[in-house]
């Protein structure tokens, strides 16, 4: 089904999207889109909907299930708190990406703001993951409780520049996945920096594999640089903050 | 280095004549406060919580708990528990966590609210005899009605939004299942259920089990955002936005990964033995407009079938704030008082900060009507309901309703012995673990909270009877029907009440 959005409230196109799919339509085109808020909020099973402009805030909300495909940038909170799925943007991602997610896989070609991955959570084998392609703001996987974040820097020419500042501040699962070097100063507390396992490369690669094939892009060449991992010291940082009597 | 030591608060005594050695008590206690020496029941009196579990089970009646005279000497600044919580602090250097609620300020506002009666001239009522309606509905309510067609055919053109229907004006609070048991969560679902109110799922995800009655819970969405997925939205009554609760204004939430067990792990979606932090601020809103998106995204979420609440703490600018949640969309506001309860917050906050559910609750109803938007929205009051007495005042202050949460869990038991943040509750209520939960029988509890609500509506109906009103509509934001006495010029000017004998 192709929509287009262009002069749409939200509302009206929210709701042709959820009365085409309760008709049992499985693949939608928006045209036209221009900050539309809540795409796929809340939406289950196995649709496809490709969108054509820049979805406004909070794309693919509590979804659990559908597979979204931005040509263009999207804008804030960008699968906040989805179960599973899949959210591919050709463009950059703004902040709070991935907001309390703990499903599903969200690939961003280009940069992405502050907060990203905060709140992510591991559930059982539901392992949630965030790649970008370029830069991350300033507290990437703050309170990250679990899954995976990897941030590439392909278009930084200063590795240390592709991650901002309180990297991972209160994060307590998960880990976060770098390509080059990571200034010491920059990490939140209660995380490190440590060396990449056998584990860790295996993982890495296979995202990767699906992330270039996403972009065609060349694995070789970005798996030829060393990888930094940040991960939590603690899974109970606050464990000592309080006593009883 | 020697410190004073502190005697403990509680002295078992057990009466040797009586005592039957049958080890019962040694059994229930929880809180290993007693044992098994020397062929008899020995107490180890700095473990007791004063639960009255072991009181409670003897069936010889020979325990009993008496306080233990302090022989600390008084002084009017540094009381002995000021001291005991500078000892305790300089030994671990630590904050100091407490359950239930405000245990600093002794004096209740509704203590010194009157409510009103007929005399003589406009008769009273027999809630006996005449119908008395108690009927409440929350949500948003049109300003104009429109009508369309002629006739027999007059249809309502004005689209109305969601709303909950409660037989009764009282609710019950948001308590998660991981701070309390799912025996405990089972008996109040059941309990609203028979009564045709309403429970809150608390934070922590809804378990399975609870499915069946989700037609009367309202889900929480808290910045955790701990079990929120599309199915829980989806069985919901409502959803409510947690932004803050009056036992903790501003600080997140904790639930120590040492009580995240299987179960708790499977509802909160997270893993076994990681903590559970729910930030202090949802880290979607930074501002009003940032609520109307998460308000929004759940009616989109919930295709605009169920109510939005937002829940927010008595602080000091509650009216303004309000009046901005409601702008923001919120069907109804939630606002928890400084007296509310919680399992755990760290003492200092609950004891001082935010204010009385009093006050709030007259400044936010006024603000609203001042800016013409008060049926926008609904406005339950909670934090400290004691009574049906509470109830109506709170209801003649501007509440639609309230929410109760500790009167109902002492309905299931609890003795208010403020040790929920141990997990180790002897009344399976505050507790997960298993031994402790099957303590709490679920039928004959849901029956407990159940009778509290009954008894409570008619009593509220006796009140309503003996003011010459008929209905609770009529009750609410009817100030004029209340009186003050012992308040000061401005607290009854801010609650807009008359001060007794004019």
């Amino acid at each position: 089904m192709r929509i287009t959005a262009d002069g749409l409230h939200y509302k009206e196109l929210n709701e042709k999207i959820f009365d085409a799919v309760q008709k049992g339509e499985k693949e939608f085109v928006l045209d036209d889109v221009n900050g539309q808020r809540f795409i796929a909020d809340a939406l289950k099973g196995n649709i496809k909907i490709d969108v054509f402009g820049v979805p406004g805030n909070d794309l693919g909300m509590f979804m659990d299930g559908p597979t979204i495909t931005v040509y263009g940038n999207a804008q804030d909170g960008v699968g906040n708190t989805m179960s599973s799925g899949k959210i591919i943007i050709h463009g950059d991602g703004r902040d709070i990406v991935g907001h309390s997610m703990r499903g599903g896989t969200i690939f961003v070609k280009g940069d992405v703001g502050y907060r990203v991955g905060i709140h992510m959570k591991t559930y059982k084998s539901s392992i949630p993951v965030i790649v970008a392609g370029g830069k991350a703001g300033d507290f990437l996987g703050e309170y990250m409780a679990g899954g995976v974040i990897i941030i590439l820097g392909l278009n930084s020419s200063d590795e240390l520049e592709t991650l901002g500042e309180w990297i991972g501040t209160g994060q307590h699962g998960g880990a976060i996945y770098v390509r080059g070097k990571v200034d010491e100063s920059k990490l939140g507390n209660g995380t490190s920096q440590l060396k990449m396992t056998k584990e860790d490369e295996k993982l890495v690669r296979t995202v990767l594999i699906d992330y270039c094939d996403t972009f065609n892009l060349d694995i070789n060449e970005i798996l030829a640089s060393t990888f930094t991992k940040i991960a939590p010291q603690s899974h109970r940082p606050y464990a000592a903050l309080y006593t009883c009597d | 280095m020697h410190m004073y030591s502190a005697v403990p608060e509680f002295r078992v005594n057990i009466d040797r004549d009586r005592c039957r050695l049958c080890q019962r008590c040694i059994e229930n206690c929880s809180f290993d406060a007693l044992d098994w020496r020397d062929d008899k029941v020995k107490s180890f009196d700095d473990r007791c919580v004063g639960c009255q579990r072991c009181v409670s089970m003897c069936p010889k009646d020979a325990i009993t708990l008496t306080r233990t005279p302090s022989v600390m000497s008084r002084h009017p600044t540094w009381t002995e528990d000021i001291r005991r919580d500078i000892y305790a602090q300089s030994r671990t250097g630590a904050v100091i966590l407490a359950s239930t609620g405000n245990e600093l300020h002794e004096r209740v506002v509704f203590d010194n609210l009157l409510l009103d009666a007929c005399q003589v001239t406009n008769p009273a009522i027999d809630p006996l005899r005449e119908p008395i309606e108690l009927r409440t509905y929350i949500g948003k309510k049109p300003r104009i009605l429109e009508l369309e067609g002629e006739g027999e055919n007059v249809k309502l053109k004005t689209k109305l939004a969601p709303k909950l229907k409660l037989d009764t004006p009282i609710m019950i609070a948001q308590m998660s299942y991981g701070a309390i048991s799912l025996e405990a969560h089972e008996a109040l679902a059941r309990a609203v259920v028979m009564r045709g109110t309403t429970m809150g799922s608390g934070e922590g995800g809804l378990h399975k089990r609870l499915y069946p009655y989700a037609d009367h819970i309202i889900v929480q969405v808290a910045s955790g955002r701990f079990g929120v997925h599309p199915e829980y939205l989806d069985v919901a009554a409502g959803v409510e936005i947690k932004i803050g609760q009056g036992a903790k204004p501003g600080i997140g939430g904790h639930l120590p990964g040492a009580k995240i067990t299987e179960e708790i792990s499977e509802t909160r979606m997270i893993p076994v033995g990681t903590d559970a932090i729910s930030p202090a601020p949802h880290h979607d809103i930074y501002s009003i407009e940032d609520l109307a998106q998460l308000v929004n995204s759940l009616k989109e979420a919930t295709r605009y079938k169920k109510p939005v609440f937002v829940k927010i703490a008595a602080v000091h600018n509650v009216a303004a704030i309000s009046s901005g949640v409601t702008r923001a969309g919120a069907d109804a506001i939630v606002i928890d008082g400084f007296r509310a309860g919680t399992g755990a917050t760290p003492k200092i906050i609950r004891d001082n900060v935010g204010i009385p559910i009093e006050f709030a609750l007259a400044s936010v109803d006024q603000r609203l009507r001042d800016e013409g938007i008060r049926n926008e929205t609904s406005i339950i009051a909670s934090g400290s309901i004691r009574s049906s007495g509470d109830v109506a005042k709170a209801i003649a202050l501007g509440a639609d309703a309230v929410k109760i949460g500790t009167a109902a869990l002492i309905a299931l038991g609890c003795t208010v012995c403020k040790r929920c943040y141990t997990g180790k509750c002897a009344w399976g209520i505050a507790t997960q673990d298993p031994q402790l939960r099957s303590r709490l029988d679920v039928e004959e509890g849901a029956r407990r909270v159940s009778n509290l609500l009954s008894a409570w509506s008619i009593e509220l109906k006796e009140i309503l009877g003996a003011a010459g009103i008929n209905s609770i509509e009529s009750l609410r934001g009817n100030r004029d029907r209340l009186r003050g006495f012992g308040l000061d010029h401005t607290s009854l000017e801010i609650l807009g009440v008359e001060a007794a004998g004019t």
